[in-house]
């Protein structure tokens, strides 16, 4: 039995953008994150799965220490990592470690590559000898020495993003959060980070959060893939259970939406849902089941109750496969 | 344009540096008197013509470069470091108190126009060019704060200031290593086109006799001395007061140019 290094428990992460009314001052919120609960097992990679908007970039920043939680909570090694108001310490912050989207925002334009790499160093480990150190992150991700010298924007895009998975390796730490680290690549660089993160995590026993919106990824990928929308999870399952019997129709929607080409390909997907909609917007959440306005299987309780996550019996053997759907009642 | 005003800030610089060396009549610069080539109009040995007393006006000139350059660098050098320091700090914390606390005070101080406040505290304190400077530097600071506050507080959004955060870097590392490298060009910027303004104020202040005290010959003073000989007399006047100009287009010009120059790495 594998233990959960990180545990999301009921996390809830809303944005004030205004206020209604003149007298009353109701605020207006965005439910980014709306009560979810997720474990990253030690070692595996947790695909976090959903359309932009959905929220999934908020639980990395909310993990990372970028924002506080509204209410629930997150702890790493069964440690919270929002203890009061107070400043996280730096032993978490070294197990901690995140990848952005985007590389060319990620480092710093007027700092140059050994600089970027020598600041985890300096605060984490004062004794050793910085030069070797950097020399060395470079070498784990196959970039080579000289490259110390230049400045972010003489790189090119992948390079730039083996950096910044250089610089969240210096620390040492144990988990790192992935968020959507290869979409704003070329696609014949992406499979090269894919693989060099692959690696990385067998060599350092890393755990992953890995953060996108690109499905038929997480099938290589991940360990368990959960799906996200507008804050909710809506299924968690193992990976290969997870795409070969997907239970909630949302899933089944994306699913299918993957471009193939072969016909092996198209015979393991779903049979076809043709997508509709789009995902609303989170400031006027569909009461109910939020998907409802765009499930094809509705049933009428979905537009007035929203439905629990609950567990049923996966049909690969023993993988556990939790599903939020009225059209699988608590029986399971 | 940038290069006329590169080439104007350097030759003034080269001026003011060599003044003793250039002008015609150095011992004209301090107490001195030649009643005999008083009030000469512009000539062959006085090419800006002499004063009521007969001294040289282009020698003059020379030697006023000094104060204005020293008058501009001196308020800037004061003003440049708090300003920024401040602008950073409150533009790291922005929505805290200490970004408010900053902020509102920055405001205060830029509600009061720099040369009447200048104006005020010469006359309390002892008229003179120190006193000028801190008076202006104590009205200069809020532009910097102001500049670098929106440019910080924009740039704490960065994700490399998130991923430093992330990393567990000191706030001092994040402010000075971080953010400000990315503000430097707005900052030279400014600072060039400053410099100009500086030295106009302190010729104001000059001119209104809160500057240079006689018998230096700031720029300002010596077109407050020549005022009342207008239109007669002109050259003691306008010849001065044309230096001002050159002096203030000449940092304007390579301030825009500077501008540009960054505008163009930027982009």
């Amino acid at each position: 039995m594998t233990t959960d290094i990180l545990t999301v428990a009921d996390l809830k992460k809303y944005f004030v953008i205004g206020h209604s009314g003149i007298l009353k001052r109701e605020p207006i919120t965005v439910k980014a994150v709306d009560g979810i609960s997720f474990g990253v097992r030690e070692g595996e990679t947790f695909g976090l799965v959903g359309e932009s908007g959905s929220g999934k970039s908020t639980v990395a920043y909310t993990t990372i220490g970028m924002y506080r939680p509204t209410e629930g909570s997150i702890s790493f090694r069964g440690r919270s990592l929002f203890d009061g108001n107070k400043e996280r310490p730096l032993a978490i912050k070294k197990e901690i470690q995140i990848v952005f989207q985007d590389p060319g925002s990620s480092l710093n334009p007027r700092r140059s590559i050994k600089q970027i790499l020598e600041l985890p160093l300096q605060v984490h480990r004062q004794d050793e000898n910085r030069l070797e150190q950097v020399v060395r992150l470079l070498e784990m991700v196959e970039l080579p020495p000289d490259y110390m010298q230049k400045y972010p924007q003489m790189l090119g895009g992948g390079e730039k993003q083996m950096v910044a998975i250089a610089r969240a390796l210096a620390t040492d730490p144990s988990f790192i959060i992935l968020d959507e680290p290869t979409s704003a690549l070329d696609v014949s660089i992406q499979a090269k980070i894919i693989n060099l993160l692959i690696r990385l995590q067998n060599e350092f026993h890393l755990s992953y959060l890995f953060i996108t919106h690109d499905l038929s990824l997480m099938r290589n990928v991940a360990s368990r893939v959960a799906i996200m929308y507008l804050g909710k999870i809506c299924e968690v399952a193992e990976a290969a259970e997870f795409f070969r019997n997907p239970y909630h129709p949302y899933t089944r929607m994306l699913l299918s939406s993957i471009p193939v080409i072969s016909e092996e390909e198209e015979k393991l997907k779903p049979k076809k849902i043709i997508s509709t909609g789009e995902i609303p917007s989170p400031v006027n959440v569909p009461t109910g089941c939020s998907f409802h306005l765009r499930c094809p299987a509705k049933l009428n309780v979905c537009s007035e109750v929203d439905p629990v996550m609950v567990e049923i019996e996966g049909q690969t053997g023993l993988a556990r496969h939790t599903v939020r759907c009225h059209l699988y009642g608590q029986a399971g | 344009m940038s290069i006329i005003g590169l080439v104007t800030v350097l030759l003034i610089v080269f001026l003011a540096v060599f003044a003793p060396l250039v002008a015609t009549h150095p011992k004209h610069a301090s107490a001195f008197v030649d009643f005999a080539n008083a009030s000469s109009p512009p000539c062959r040995i006085y090419p800006f013509g002499t004063d009521v007393v007969g001294r040289d006006i282009l020698s003059r000139i020379f030697f006023g470069f000094r104060f204005s350059l020293v008058m501009g660098v001196v308020v800037l050098a004061l003003v440049v470091p708090p300003g920024v320091t401040l602008g950073l700090v409150a533009g790291y914390n922005q929505g805290t108190w200490l970004d408010t606390a900053i902020m509102r005070i920055t405001d205060i101080f830029l509600a009061v126009p720099p040369l009447v406040l200048a104006l005020a505290m010469c006359s309390v304190l002892t008229p003179n060019l120190f006193n000028a400077m801190i008076a202006v530097s104590l009205m200069w600071w809020p532009w910097y704060t102001r500049l670098v506050y929106g440019l910080a507080s924009t740039l704490r959004n960065e994700f490399f200031v998130s991923s430093a955060e992330a990393i567990g870097a000191s706030k001092a590392h994040i402010i000075f290593r971080e953010i400000l490298p990315n503000c430097i060009s707005p900052i030279f910027t400014k600072m060039s086109l400053d410099v100009g303004w500086v030295i106009l104020i302190g010729s104001s202040l000059s001119f209104v006799g809160l500057g240079v005290q006689p018998p230096r010959p700031g720029l300002g003073t010596m077109v407050a001395d020549g005022a009342r000989y207008l239109p007669d007399q002109w050259w003691i006047s306008v010849f001065p007061a044309l230096a001002i100009v050159v002096v203030v287009l000449g940092f304007n010009l390579l301030g825009d140019g500077l501008r540009d120059m960054f505008a163009a790495e930027e982009g």
